[in-house]
């Protein structure tokens, strides 16, 4: 029998199924509820007044103006939050030497960055509020702006934060083979300086949280648009001195977060202090105008790197030399530096050489904070590797997918250790490669590119290849000191009526997870999925756990469900095994039915054993205690990551008369482990090439040299449309990995990772033939046509 | 700040009285007076399209009028298309596409969709692409929901449904 049915074709089985949203019906009819979307009774609302300078001391603040104001109920300045809230400081112990300034939600004594909130006003609308706002009389002395990510380095510059007496948060420096030997010894050398601009993550809905203290019972309630509950539940009550049992964070629907919604915000800590002083709820929309200036930024990297191969283009080492801005201090509590860390480390990483030297920078300017934003570290770490591996396929007169070839890591390596110390599980690079080639149709498109080239048509191919971190364990953040939870925890529960209830610590943004969750609990448990509610992000409601960042949901969250449905199931099949008079080993749970394990015949429904726990615990031996509620925490314990790996491919036409590029295709051949519902991990991977697509030629923060930012709008800050975006092709191969029982990795990083550096090396493959090359992002038309040479 | 003004119009098929301020704008008003929270903001400028409602059955940004220059006039939201289930297919084929992952553009996009399946002659990728051009969405590739679209008008076309006005 099992071997003629595919293991789908069982009942409950939905492990590897795209199966559709549950959650998705209520945003389709316009019912989500978002933060932006919520009232509290007597809410108030904040707006904030704004540093105009980058760089200015405080010299006073006047509210007096504003408080006149009719429907204005309080002004707080600095000093005032200050008295309340304990000051935060970005740094993990791990970074040895790392350096940044205590943060308060508003600015006391100067301000760093132009837009930095000074004083907050709390009023009966967010009108009124920001009417108000601007009769805030702030008096401030100019200092000198630091802007340039060399110029904060040179002798006798100005200095962000004195106390630090330099601009250097953080250094480090990574060795290991013998790479000047391998340079001398090498028969090519290529050499590149690369620079990645600023750009923002966008979410369509923008930062907002609600805060709601009562006073009476201690107790803080903030809704909050945030993908880390927990995380906040712990720097709410350590930094206001509330009992972190009275904190409840609640992340109800999130229109979209990307790493920018775990990070600390001066304005979400204000918001939680206003409250307090208010006595009522007060709630903190930012507009399109405050997101840009006040998310964090990511990337802004200026990379010098070479690679040195022998005449058959092996490669034999790798130098990189990352120096990175992040504004003028490091964000918390994640930090600033975790980005250019991953860039140092993961170059390289599908390649098999041993001589690598990494030397990182980090530094501050006068700019608002940059840090984690999907794929940290991933897209600088890729287009720097796959450019030069590119240049070097072109010295040595070999095809990309040929130089890469030579160069991966194949299976008869794993375990492997990288020369930056991370460990691989398994990878399966040889196939991805050679799926993406057969995928795209290499050969046609090569040719059609000689053809084409004749006619003055310049089209380009680009691949890149990526290594991805996911599942994070505690050495990620743990283990720097910071309280951010690498496990998760599920609470999975039978409801007298035999339906299933799952409560978890990974939360939902629109990526599916509370869908994959049912999934796997239904499976376990042979039930309908229909049948089995997840709920997500409250942490009075779910367990601990440490929520959605660095793609953990589907390996971390989704063995967590693994393992307490398993569980229960045990438990249920315990209580059925006394009812029944049989071995629980005997018995097996399908279609919501106790079934005998062999046969398949049905012996009694779920929903009886529910209702005799539940009601009739009389009628059952007096040793056996219907558990039909389990909980369960699970972190990971194996590999410090799990990584994931995949190659993309890019097609390009480039205008050479304009400089504007269209993009013709792309293909992404992806290892993600386990894939746990096709469709969901499909439109996922999707959706981040579209977001490596924006960063390679559209996307970045423009700032004047005075610290301004100059294009704070969706209007002049432009992010993928439609029509600009082209199908994308998606393949996986499943490795999955043995550290879990389930095998999933994270998959949502991934298109991410790698489509700016298949972007890069398509333009300079299509501008090739005309003595032409980039090597900065975003490509726009005016740099192109720099390259080009007409400007 | 300032005087306030009645507003008198229809929403949903319903007649709905207000006294507001002249500065707020209808998405405002849909909002934070009628709670139809379905309507977005997400840039407040015209350019995202989160915040697209029929104004006389013609999409407009709610983002960028004020509530008092629809006073008298017709306004459909996405919660109204839903309850008389003119975009019932719509959603479905999103819904099976999984052709939203936040949602927060998506009432937007349906708004769009809507008008433009209403149409009844488009039916090219290309097409439906640059008639999304004035809706954002940051999560998706955006694939899914031309896949949707498609669908959509496939379907229409194939079931001979007579392209019907925009509504
Ligand atoms: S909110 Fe109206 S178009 Fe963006
Ligand atoms: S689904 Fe999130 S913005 Fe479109």
């Amino acid at each position: 029998m099992e071997k003629t049915l595919n293991k789908l074709d069982r009942p409950n089985s939905y492990i590897g199924r795209s199966v559709t949203r549950p959650n998705a019906k209520r945003l389709l009819t316009g019912k989500g509820r978002y933060v932006t979307d919520m009232k509290l009774p007597r809410m108030l609302y904040a707006a904030f007044v704004r540093s105009p300078y980058a760089h200015a001391k405080i010299l006073s603040v006047d509210t007096s103006a504003a408080l006149e104001v009719e429907g204005v109920h309080l002004v707080a300045t600095g000093e005032d939050l200050a008295k309340l809230c304990k000051p935060w400081v970005g740094t993990l112990d791990h970074f040895h030497n790392m350096k940044s300034t205590p943060q308060l939600p508003l600015a006391t004594d100067k301000v760093v960055w132009a837009g930095q909130a000074v004083a907050a006003v709390v009023a009966r609308s967010r009108a009124i509020a920001e009417d108000a706002a601007e009769l805030v009389n702030v008096e401030y002395e100019e200092l000198p702006v630091v802007t340039d990510i060399d110029a904060a380095r040179e002798e006798g510059a100005a200095i962000i934060n004195p106390e630090l007496g330099t601009n250097v948060s953080f250094a480090l420096k990574l060795e290991s083979g013998d790479v000047e030997a391998a340079f001398k010894d090498s028969a090519v050398v290529v050499e590149e300086t690369f620079r990645f601009g600023r750009h923002t993550a966008v979410t369509m809905e923008p930062r907002a949280i609600i805060a709601d203290y009562n006073a009476a019972e201690e107790q803080l309630t903030v809704y909050h648009a945030t993908q880390t509950p927990y995380q906040f539940q712990d720097l709410y009550s350590r930094h206001y001195g509330i009992a972190e049992s009275r904190v409840r964070v609640v992340a109800p629907d999130i229109g979209g977060s990307f790493g920018m919604k775990l990070h600390v915000y001066h304005e979400d800590m204000a918001v939680v202090g206003l409250s307090m002083m208010a006595g009522r709820p007060v709630k903190y929309t930012a507009d399109r105008m405050e997101s840009f200036l006040s998310d964090i930024h990511a990337r802004d990297h200026r990379v010098h790197a070479s690679l040195a191969a022998d005449a058959s283009g092996s490669i034999l080492g790798m130098k990189v030399d990352d120096v990175t801005a992040i504004g003028a201090f490091s964000s918390f509590p994640r930090t600033s530096v975790v980005e250019g860390n991953q860039v140092v480390r993961l170059m390289g990483a599908p390649y098999r050489f041993r001589n690598y030297r990494g030397d990182l920078n980090v530094v501050f300017q006068n700019k608002v904070q940059t840090s984690q934003y999907r794929a940290v570290g991933h897209p600088i770490a890729c287009a720097v590797t796959e450019a030069l591996m590119d240049d070097m396929a072109r010295r040595v007169g070999l095809d990309p997918f040929e130089i890469r070839r030579r160069n991966i890591i194949t299976q008869d390596m794993y375990p492997y250790t990288s020369p930056t110390g991370y460990k691989f599980e398994r990878l399966s690079h040889e196939e991805c490669l050679k799926n993406l080639h057969d995928m795209m149709d290499y050969p046609r498109l090569v040719k059609e590119q000689r053809d084409l080239r004749e006619k003055g048509i310049y089209r380009g191919i680009g691949i890149a290849m990526f290594v991805e971190i996911t599942n994070p364990s505690p050495a990620f953040y743990g283990v720097g000191g910071a309280r951010i939870s690498s496990q998760d925890g599920a609470i999975v529960k039978i409801t007298p009526s035999g339906e299933v209830q799952c409560l978890i610590s990974v939360g939902e943004h629109g990526q599916g997870t509370e869908t994959i969750v049912g999934q796997i609990v239904a499976e376990n448990l042979g039930v309908d999925r229909e049948t089995v509610r997840v709920i997500t992000g409250d942490t009075d409601v779910t367990p601990q756990g440490g929520a959605n960042w660095a793609c953990r949901g589907a390996g971390i969250g989704g063995e967590t469900a693994f393992q307490a449905a398993k569980k229960l199931k045990e438990n249920v099949l315990h209580v059925a095994g006394a009812i029944l008079q049989a071995k629980p080993a005997d018995l097996d749970m399908q279609n919501a039915q106790i079934v005998d394990a062999a046969t398949g015949n049905i012996r009694m429904s779920l929903a009886d054993v529910a209702r005799i726990s539940y009601y009739r615990s009389d009628t059952l031996p007096s040793d056996i205690s219907p558990q039909l509620t389990v909980a369960h925490h699970y972190s990971p314990r194996g590999y410090p990551f799990a990584f994931t790996n995949g190659v993309q491919g890019c097609h390009v036409e480039v205008d050479v008369e304009t400089g504007f590029t269209k993009i013709l295709g792309m293909w992404v051949a992806e290892d993600c482990g386990r894939v746990i519902n096709p469709m969901l991990v499909d439109e996922q991977v999707r959706g981040g090439a579209i977001q490596g697509l924006g960063a390679a030629f559209f996307e970045e923060c423009r700032y004047s040299e005075t610290g301004q930012l100059e294009n704070g709008s969706l209007a002049d800050y432009l992010v993928p449309m439609a029509l600009e975006m082209p199908d994308i092709k998606i393949m996986h191969i499943e490795t999955p990995t043995r550290d879990t029982e389930l095998g999933a990795k994270g998959c949502g990083e991934a298109g991410t990772a790698a489509s700016s550096a298949a972007a890069i090396n398509a333009v300079n493959d299509a501008i090739a033939p005309l003595g032409a090359h980039v090597s900065q992002i975003p490509m726009t038309p005016q740099r192109l046509l720099r390259a080009l040479g007409h400007a | 700040m300032s005087e306030r003004v009645p507003i008198a119009l229809e929403v949903n098929g319903e007649t709905v009285a207000r006294t507001i301020e002249p500065r707020m704008s209808l998405a405002d008003f849909l909002r934070e007076e009628l709670e139809l929270t379905g309507t977005h903001l997400g840039c407040e400028m015209g350019v995202c399209g989160a915040c697209l409602v029929l104004l006389n059955g013609k999409a407009v940004h709610a983002c960028l009028m004020f509530a008092v220059q629809a006073h008298g006039e017709r306004v459909e939201t996405v919660e109204g298309l839903t309850e008389r289930k003119a975009i019932a297919d719509i959603q479905e084929a999103f819904h099976n596409n999984n052709a939203l992952q936040c949602g927060f553009c998506t009432t937007g996009m349906l708004v769009t969709a809507h008008e433009m399946l209403s149409r009844g002659d488009i039916l090219s990728r290309e097409e439906i692409r640059d008639g999304l051009s004035g809706n954002y969405c940051r999560c998706t590739g955006y694939q899914a929901i031309v896949n949707s679209i498609e669908t959509v008008a496939q379907a229409r076309a194939v079931a001979g449904a007579a392209p019907s006005k925009p509504e």
